[in-house]
This record gives structure tokens, sequence and C-alpha cells, in this order.
């Protein structure tokens, strides 16, 4: 009797008390380990004299970096170069995600298409892309980029105006002119007006059950603006050529063969993945719902619209963002093939200062932005989706 | 009579030719609607277009005993290149009297990986066998005992480092996973935000940041004159990198039990690790066997950036291979070899665990 009185309990059988020696004794192992690897590191760093910390930020990096989306030379600091580096995988991340969509979102409509051979194709696409690791991949397409391709004296020219070589492709663009600067504005106001009318023109059918073709204006809004401040600048239409001079093409825009063969890898590789989300999403959608919108009299674009995509979007997109994730992590290994994204810039610096601390530091602080910043969009499209959801 | 039989007998018309047998099939299969004929003709051209080479490059043009030099100028493919270094290729720096060691191991790594497949073999003894397994390779690999002559760790390569990375990283990790996961899941605020910041943190950032630390930073974690060797800390830059995943896995698994299974091993007067152990774990681990198995998959494939911090798994021995004059510029052979490896091990995997995902659903 008196073991059930309160406080006659021993501690070690509360549950309450228990819980927390147990989290005491581990909080107190895991500080012990941190405390003995920190003193270990700092003794080996006096012992090394490696001044930890970030002032090699300002010091001069005295390394070329072979492409770059603002101005860099080796006599720019070490700061600037992991900047160069940053916008690298930035730049390498978000093509590679653009085409990776489309790509995987036809692959995995083409799985699950009637037509037998095609989804047979797309089928062995997915399972021999999923099997072989992104890296022989990548070292793969390097590889044939740089054997397989003649020198820039004897470039392929498939077509007139781009050039393939292996030192890459280099392509005609048109030449620089302010009227393009205008036109990328236009693009932007013309986005943003479609967006607008979008949101109002949902709302007007929601209320009283006209429809606007959003589509339709869209596409004319989006091509048209930009199409009429051409126009107003009358018309440049002067081309840029690449032309071979001395040893390498000279003008018109430049693809180096890293960049190529990472893009190329990891569009390859995740769009694989994409198909399978995909596929997965729109196979989750009942097959009653179709049924139920057709017999309801709705046509095939706005059963697609209205019923089918807004619930197979639900299931695809939570799985689609951490595949666009492991894309941009996957950029990573840029650094096997000699692409100048920001490990392969951190791993320089680090050769060449010593701070390993600090630049593997700075690798595992970028992607963990990029990956917070994804699962923190995450959890607010899923509140929204939830939202919905009755 | 036979034939007054005959003649009440009905007549069963037979369905047109065109809608049965191969001519049906490929009606509705590939020219169903205008579309898809188009679809189809498309396809069948491009096809042509893309494997009668390709076949000619790979087999009719090629040669597969030859010196580099007999390679150049030839049209076809050079597996010469294979053909000349495949031991090497597969056995890295291994001395080469000695092969038969690695090789041995990983016999004795597919015989056990054979015997798993069948869920009736899934009781204690096969523990036990993996057990003695894993350490009879490790002996293999290592030598030193039994007469057999010592081989250091830095002569280890190619096919059986693949190997040895993916299968003692898994079973490491898978146990590091499970307790992470129930860290995550546990009422313990300190112990749960814990393993939340190690899981998140670590699914956060590449492999390859991983790989980096335990080659540049981790020599410095450790007091002057202690030394691990490389392989071992890239072992343990993939335990912990696999075992956050794992982790994530198993979460889900024991999201996925209803509050009565706790709620019944609680009033039979189970405790925690009771209740773990006997009620929670093997439903839990049980249902998420699929998605665990490509967990192993993936980690199977992330072996290969090792590569990059130059240990000398299979990709960096026919990278050394190709870098010596003589073999330069054969990367494609030498790259579609190594994937016919990665791609068999990776399709066993996910087929095994298809079959395995209809067995269990089956069972329910």
């Amino acid at each position: 009797m008196e073991n059930l009185l309160p406080g006659s309990v021993p501690f070690w059988l509360d549950p309450k008390k228990r819980a927390i020696m147990f989290q005491i004794v581990v909080f107190v192992m895991v500080g012990l380990l941190a405390y003995y690897l920190v003193s270990n590191t700092l003794i080996n760093l006096k012992k090394q004299s490696i001044a930890t910390g970030f002032s090699f930020f300002h010091k001069e990096s005295s390394f070329e970096i072979g492409e770059s989306l603002i101005s860099y030379s080796a006599a720019s600091s070490y700061g600037r170069a992991l900047v160069v580096g940053a916008l690298n995988t930035l730049k390498v991340s978000f093509i590679g995600i653009i085409i990776t969509l489309i790509l995987g979102a036809t692959i995995g409509i083409a799985r699950l298409s009637s037509n037998w051979l095609v989804s047979k194709l797309a089928s062995i696409y997915i399972e021999v892309m999923q099997d072989i690791p992104i890296l022989l991949q990548l070292f793969f397409w390097y590889a044939i980029f740089y054997e397989t391709l003649p020198s820039p004296r004897q470039a392929l020219c498939p077509i007139s105006g781009l050039f393939l070589c292996n030192r890459g492709v280099a392509f005609t663009v048109p030449e620089a002119h302010p009227a393009h600067k205008y036109m990328l504005l236009a693009l932007f106001v013309g986005c943003v007006v479609v967006y607008l009318v979008r949101r109002w023109a949902k709302k007007r059918q929601e209320k009283t059950g006209k429809f606007f073709p959003v589509f339709r204006f869209g596409i004319a809004i989006v091509i048209g603006l930009p199409l009429i401040t051409w126009l107003a600048f009358d018309a440049p239409i002067k081309m840029d050529v690449p032309k071979f001079i001395g040893f390498n093409f000279k003008g018109g825009m430049t693809l180096s063969p890293e960049f190529i063969a990472i893009l190329l890898g990891l569009i390859l590789y995740t769009a694989a993945f994409v198909a399978e989300v995909v596929r997965a999403g729109i196979q989750s959608v009942s097959k009653g719902q179709r049924e139920a919108a057709m017999s309801i009299g709705l046509r095939p674009a706005p059963i697609l619209n209205l019923v089918i995509l807004p619930q197979a979007l639900r299931v695809i997109i939570p799985p689609l963002t951490s595949q666009m994730l492991n894309l941009t992590k996957n950029s990573s290994l840029a650094v096997a093939i000699g692409y100048p994204d920001f490990v392969s810039v951190a791993n320089t610096t680090i050769n060449q200062t010593g701070q390993s601390i600090e630049g593997v530091a700075l690798i595992m602080a970028l992607y963990l932005i990029f990956s917070l910043s994804t699962s923190a969009f995450m959890n607010w499209y899923n509140k929204r989706v939830a939202l919905v959801e009755r | 009579m036979q034939e007054t039989a005959q003649a009440t007998q009905t007549v069963e018309l037979r369905p047109p030719v065109t809608s049965v047998g191969v001519i049906g099939w490929i009606k509705s299969n590939l020219f169903n609607g205008i579309f898809n004929s188009i679809l189809t003709i498309a396809t069948l051209y491009m096809l042509w277009k893309i494997i009668p080479p390709l076949f000619q490059w790979a087999f009719i043009d090629s040669v597969w005993h030859t010196t580099g030099k007999a390679c150049r100028g030839i049209d076809g493919a050079c597996w010469s290149i294979i053909y000349t270094n495949f031991r090497f290729i597969i056995f890295g720096f291994f001395p080469y009297e000695q092969q038969w060691r690695p090789l041995l191991a990983m016999f004795l790594l597919f015989g056990l990986f054979f015997y798993s497949r069948d869920r009736n073999h899934w009781k204690k003894p096969l523990g036990y066998a993996w057990i003695v397994g894993l350490f009879t390779m490790g002996l293999l690999m290592k030598g030193g005992l039994f007469g057999l002559t010592s081989v250091e760790s830095t002569q280890w390569g190619g096919l059986p480092l693949t190997l040895l990375l993916s299968v003692f990283g898994l079973t490491a990790a898978y146990p590091l996973g499970v307790i992470l996961a129930l860290g995550r899941q546990s009422k313990m605020r300190g112990v749960k935000w814990l393993c939340v910041l190690y899981i998140e943190l670590i699914r956060g950032v590449p492999l390859i940041s991983l790989l980096f630390m335990s080659a540049i930073i981790f020599p410095l974690f450790l007091p002057e004159g202690i030394t691990i060797n490389k392989i071992l800390r890239a072992q343990v830059a993939i335990i912990l990198f696999t075992a956050s995943y794992i982790a994530e896995v198993v979460r889900g698994g024991l999201q996925g039990m209803s509050r009565g299974q706790y709620e019944a091993a609680e009033s039979m007067g189970l405790n925690y690790y009771q209740t773990m152990r006997l009620v929670i774990l093997p439903q839990a681990l049980k249902i998420v066997i699929p998605p665990t198995v490509s967990i192993l998959i993936s980690a199977f494939k992330d072996t290969s950036l090792v590569v990059i911090i130059a240990l000398w798994d299979l990709m960096k021995t026919s990278q050394s291979v190709l870098s010596n004059p003589e073999w330069m510029g054969f990367s494609r052979e030498a790259y579609i070899f190594i994937a016919i490896f990665y791609f068999l091990g990776c399709f066993s995997m996910s087929n095994y665990s298809r079959k395995l995902e209809k067995e269990l659903s089956a069972g329910d």
C-alpha cells in the first residue's frame, strides 16, 4: 500500500524521472564526444598552424574559373570565387530542373500510353536510367563529348550556325541589343498579368459559371508583349554567328563540354525518377473521377484541368520537390568532371588555403539552405492543399 | 444420324481475323487511332535509325582479343580493353596470385544473397550464417590468419571494394537507422530533437560533402598518432549517410502502426523495449521492406562516389586503365562494362523488391 503513495516510488521506477535521467545521460555523452573531437581538432590545427575563421575570403584566389556568370579573374578574392561557384550550381540546377520536368512528365505520360511500343520504351528507359549511378552517367557523357567529337577546326555543323566540337557547343544567338532587356521585362510583365487574370477568371467562374479562355489569352499575352516590344525597337534581327578564329570559336554562345555533360547527366537521370512520380500521380486518380466528369458533360481539356490534374498534383508535388532537391544535390558531382560548381570551387579553395573545416562547412551550409527552403515550401504547400480538402 | 447432328449444331462464327491474334493485337495496341499510328511509325523509324548502327558498333565491327594499337582506326567497339584488363578492373591492386580470395568472398556473398531470397529461410540460422559469412569475407580480404598472407586494405579495390562498402555499410546503417527512427518517435523531447537534428542535417547535404569530411576533416578529429585508414573512414561516412535515410523509412513504418498495437502491448504489461522488440518493430519493419530495398539500391549506386576521394573502386580501376596511353580513348566501352554491373545489381534488387511487395500484400 505504501508503494502507491506519491513520492514513495523509487526514482528509477518513475517513468518521468527516468526519462529525464536518460536524457541527461545522452546529452552528457554527446557533449563529451563533441568536446573530445573539438579539442583534438583545435590541438591539430594549432600544430599545423592553420588559422580558423573566414578571413581567407578576402585573399586573392589566384586560380581561374572556366565559366562565370559574374566578372571574375584570378585576381579576385576567394569570397568572389565561391559566389561564382554558387551561381554556377544554381545555373545548372535551374536549367536542369526545367528541362527535367518537361522530359520527365513526357516519359511518365508515355509510360501510361495505350500505345504498347511507346509504353514499353518508356519503361525500359526508366529502369535503365534508374539503375546506373549518376556519376557513371556523367563520366560517360563527358567521355562521349571528349572522345567522339572532332577538334574545333573540324567542328561538326549539323545546322547552319550550330557547331559541335570537343571544346563544346557553339551556336548563333541574336546580337546584343538594348531591346532584349525590355523584351525580358515585357515577358515578366506578361507572366504577372496572366497570373492575375487567371486568378480573376477562376473566381468569376466559381461565382457566375462564366468561362474565360485563360490559356489562349495567356499564350497571346506571353508571346505578344515581347513581340510588340521587339517591333517597337524596329525589330533588330542581326545575329551573332560563332566563327572559328585562332584555336577556338569566337562570338555566338558557347557551352562548355563540362556544362553539357553535367546538364545532360542530371536531366536524363532525374527524368527517370520524375517519370515514375508522374505516372504514380496520374494512376492515383481513380477511373471513376474521369467517368463522372464525362457523364456530366465535360470536354477532355476541362476534365484534365479541373478534375484529374488538381487531384494528381496533390500526390505528385511532394515527391517531385524532393526529386528537384536531389537534382540540386547531385549537381555537386560536377566536381568529378571539372565543372566549376560550388563544391568544385570550395574544393580548390580547401586545397590552396588548407581551410578544410570552413570549406566543408560552407558546402554543407549551402545545400542545407536549399533543402530547408524546399521543405519550408513543402510545408506551405501541404497546408494550402489541406485547406482545399474537405 | 451423324449428318443431322452436325447440321443442328449451332454454327459458331469465329471472330474476324482483324480483331484477334497478332493482327488484332497490333491493331488495338499500336494503331488504335490516328495519333497512335503516327506515334508508332515515328518510334519505329527512330528505333530503326538507332538500333542497327548500335548493334553494328557493339557486335559486328567490334574487336575482342587484340592489343590497344589494333583498336585504332576500326569503326566498332574495342572490347579488348575489357578482355585485356579484366582482372585489374575487377580486383584492382589485390596481389595477382591471391585474387582467388576476393573472388571466393564474392561468391560467398552472392550465395548468401541467393539463399536469403526465399522468405521461408528468414530464420535465426540465416542471421548466424550472415554473421559468419561476413567475418569469413573480411578474413578472406584481409588475411593474416590460417596461413593467408596479409593484404593491406590500401590494396583492396575494384568490385570487391564496391560490394564491401555497400554490404557492410548497410548492415551497420540499418540498426543505426532503426535507433534513430525510434528516437525521433520518442516522447523524450531532448532525444527526439537530437535525432531530428541529425536526420535533417544529414539528409540535407549531398553525400559528397560527407565523403570530403571523412577524407579531409576526420583525421583532424583524432588525437595525434591515431590514424584510421581511408576505406574505413569512407565506410563510416556512407553508414552515417544511409542511416538517416533508413531512419526516415522506418519512421514511416512506425507511424503506420495503429495506436491499438501500442495500447494492447501496454495493457499486457510489456515495457517499452518489449513493446518495440516483440510487437511494434516486427510489424513496422515488415511493411517498409519495399522502400528499404530502394534505399539499398541507391546506397549501392552511391558507393560509386568514393572515386572522388580517390578510393580504388570499380570506376577508379577502369579510369586508371583509361589513363594508360595504350587504352586512352575507349571510355565508352569501359563505362558500358561497369554500367552493366551496376545495372544487373540494381535491377535484380528492384525486381526482388517488386516480387516481395506482391508476396507481402498477398499475405495480408
